[in-house]
């Protein structure tokens, strides 16, 4: 394990942890190893990054974490739930009560306002005190600032809009974790910041946030970065002073990109 | 999921794609549409026929000469045994079961009178047949059983008599020559049409048996025998007295074949009765095909629908639906569907029920039995035909579904 054992013990319980985590693709004679034992622990309030180039394994690792797949080997805590052990209809329970996702590609559903996209999650839920739906979902939209944009539909919303309506979503049945999915992937820079600024806010709130994203500048708005390559977890470390995206915005800094070396 | 939600979504779902809708239920619409105006039609046809079974008298039981085969040798009309008056007067005599009985004697004449001449048939009968047959009359009365004993020339006529000789005269008191005898027309039948094998039903002259078997007829025996069974649930308690009555007097031996023929007019009608019956689930069978390719339809529709929906199928998956989800709405989408279709169709099939009516004359009939059998099979195809794009919704795997675009 990267980080130390006594701060482990200092903190409260992880609501990820994996240990020796293996992906295995068996396509009949080829097998490729995407991952080759994880071990990682995240704890309730973080918000991480996760990094790597296309094939490292971050996205594997993400259907993982989100219950979209089972591991080949090794366990998988969530919120101290051994996911192992669970089947496809329970995953789904799982998916729907502990995780929200947001995706690169918003994955809204189109001819559906943003109020019955966000109300969604609610449908399908299996508790049996859930409260009112629409009360949560205005609510919900309401953490976003889309309060005014219930009634529209995802092709009336901008990229940015469409994506705070998906984090809505993510968020309308109080999730354990929040899934990003490069969620600034489709967007300009400033929009970026913007749903940065919202993820930032979310997380002060409480909220456990994991991106994974390859852009420096977005991760450096996060407190922790963890780096895959090949199959394998090769960085994971503290941002000593994450990047505040209210301030960035205020200063006009998508202007004049953050990180100018990153940009051709 | 619950219950309230999953057809929340359903519908949902259906109401955000109009135009995939219109076409999918299309199929539907026009399968059960179908099938109601097609039995409609077959139905009416069969309810034709029995009204006119019902018109023809069906306690009325008929006696035909000679029998069909007689010792494996098939035997002509005239080689055979004829009917007599007096087999008339022993079925009058010794049978209990029989209200009424007259022999017919009919005879092809040339009929003179009135404006012109007409090619026609003249039948003797008793002063019971009109009972018999049930017949009615407009003008006059109909021969008295006084007038069959003094053998009077004395005849009723019907309408198209009266068309083609009397048309501008009252033909009661009017005589008519036939073969130079002259009748008196006493009275004038009711119309009653065609017959349902096509004949002029009102193309007949009918005056007292023994005047005609006398005067005019020149053959020493009687056509046939008409009978009237007391009641109907007594019709062949009724042919077996006959039979017997008649085997006694034509002194037929244990063992023989019948020398005469008993039927009545229902056997006949039933063949007609069952053509048509054979007609209507022709029709049906037809129509069904058509709902079956409508069904065929909703699930070509369904699976598209499943590819093109893949990506959200995934979505929804990934934000917790189960597979049960999936597949139920997916069903309940189909049944929605076929369900509605099956409506619309419904109303689609009294609206052309009522064209054709309106267009051709023809009977239609709709009952209530086959609008909620044609509902209930639009919704099985429903049930039927959606269930495999429902699985395969259902199976498909959220990482692959929220992938596929």
């Amino acid at each position: 394990m990267i980080r130390s054992a006594e701060n482990d013990m200092s903190r409260k319980e992880a609501v990820i942890r994996t240990e020796r985590v293996t992906k295995i693709y068996d396509s009949g004679e080829v097998q490729v190893e995407a991952l080759k034992g994880i071990d990682l622990e995240i704890d309730p309030g973080e918000l991480v990054a996760i990094m790597g180039a296309s094939g490292s394994g971050k996205s594997t690792m993400l259907n993982i974490l989100g219950c979209l797949d089972y591991p080949s080997g090794g366990n998988y805590f969530l919120d101290g739930i051994h996911v192992n052990d669970l089947d496809r209809d329970q995953l789904a329970d799982i998916r729907n009560r502990k995780i929200g996702f947001v995706f690169q590609g918003f994955n809204l559903l189109a001819r559906t306002t943003a109020f019955e996209n966000v109300e969604l999650p609610l449908l399908y839920s299996r508790q049996q005190e859930i409260g009112d739906p629409a009360q949560l979902t205005r609510q919900a939209l309401e953490r976003v600032g889309l309060s005014d944009r219930a009634r529209h539909y995802p092709n009336q919303l901008s990229g940015g809009q469409q994506q705070r309506v998906a984090i809505a979503r993510a968020l309308v049945n109080q999730p354990a974790i929040v899934l990003a999915d490069e969620p600034t992937g489709n967007l300009d820079t400033r929009t970026s910041i913007e749903i940065m600024a919202t993820f930032q806010e979310l997380n002060r709130q409480g909220i456990t946030i994991i991106m994974v994203t390859h852009e420096h500048d977005i991760a450096a708005y996060c407190r922790r970065v963890i780096e895959f390559r090949d199959g394998w977890i090769i960085r994971d470390q503290e941002v000593p002073r994450p990047h505040d995206a209210g301030k960035d915005l205020e200063a006009g800094r998508w202007k004049t990109a953050s990180q100018p070396g990153e940009r051709p | 999921m619950k219950w309230k939600n999953l057809i929340k979504v359903a519908f949902k779902s259906i109401i955000k794609n109009k135009m995939r809708t219109l076409l999918t239920m299309l199929g539907i619409i026009i399968g059960v549409g179908a099938v109601i105006v097609m039995v409609a039609i077959g139905k009416g046809a069969e309810q034709r026929i029995q009204n006119q079974i019902a018109s023809m008298g069906t306690n009325l039981i008929m006696i035909f000469p000679g029998s069909m085969q007689s010792r494996g040798v098939h035997m002509g009309p005239d080689q055979g045994v004829q009917l007599t008056l007096d087999d008339v007067d022993k079925l009058k005599k010794n049978s209990t079961l029989l209200e009424a009985v007259s022999p017919v004697v009919r005879s092809g004449v040339q009929v003179i009178g009135g404006s012109g001449n007409w090619n026609s048939s003249v039948w003797g009968v008793s002063e019971q047949y009109l009972e018999i047959r049930d017949w009615e009359m407009t003008l006059g009365d109909f021969f008295s059983a006084n007038d069959v004993r003094a053998q009077n020339k004395v005849c009723v006529i019907g309408q198209t008599i009266v068309k083609n000789l009397f048309a501008n005269e009252d033909p009661l008191g009017q005589q008519l020559r036939l073969r130079n005898v002259p009748f008196k027309v006493i009275g004038v039948l009711k119309e009653r049409g065609q017959s349902s094998f096509g004949q002029d039903q009102d193309d007949v002259i009918i005056a007292p048996f023994t005047t005609v078997y006398y005067r005019l007829s020149g053959q020493p025996h009687i056509h046939q025998i008409l009978a009237r069974a007391a009641s109907l649930e007594q019709m062949t308690q009724a042919q077996a007295e006959i039979t017997a009555i008649m085997r006694e007097a034509h002194k037929l031996p244990e063992g023989e074949d019948d020398d005469f023929t008993v039927r009545n007019q229902t056997d006949i009608a039933s063949t007609a009765q069952e053509t048509t019956k054979v007609l209507t689930i022709l029709l049906a069978s037809i129509a069904s095909i058509s709902l079956l390719v409508g069904g065929i339809g909703i699930m070509n529709i369904m699976l598209v629908s499943v590819t093109e929906r893949t990506h959200e199928i995934g979505i929804r998956m990934a934000i917790g639906a189960r597979s049960r989800d999936i597949m139920v709405q997916f069903l309940i989408e189909a049944i929605v569907l076929s369900l509605s279709g099956g409506l619309l169709g419904v109303l689609i099939g009294f609206v052309s029920t009522y064209i054709v009516h309106l267009a051709t004359d023809w009977n239609t009939v709709i009952s209530l039995e086959n609008v909620l059998l044609s509902f209930g099979f639009a919704g099985a195809v429903g049930v039927f035909f959606g269930y495999y794009p429902a699985r395969k919704a259902a199976s498909l795997n959220p990482i692959e579904a929220l992938r596929y675009e």
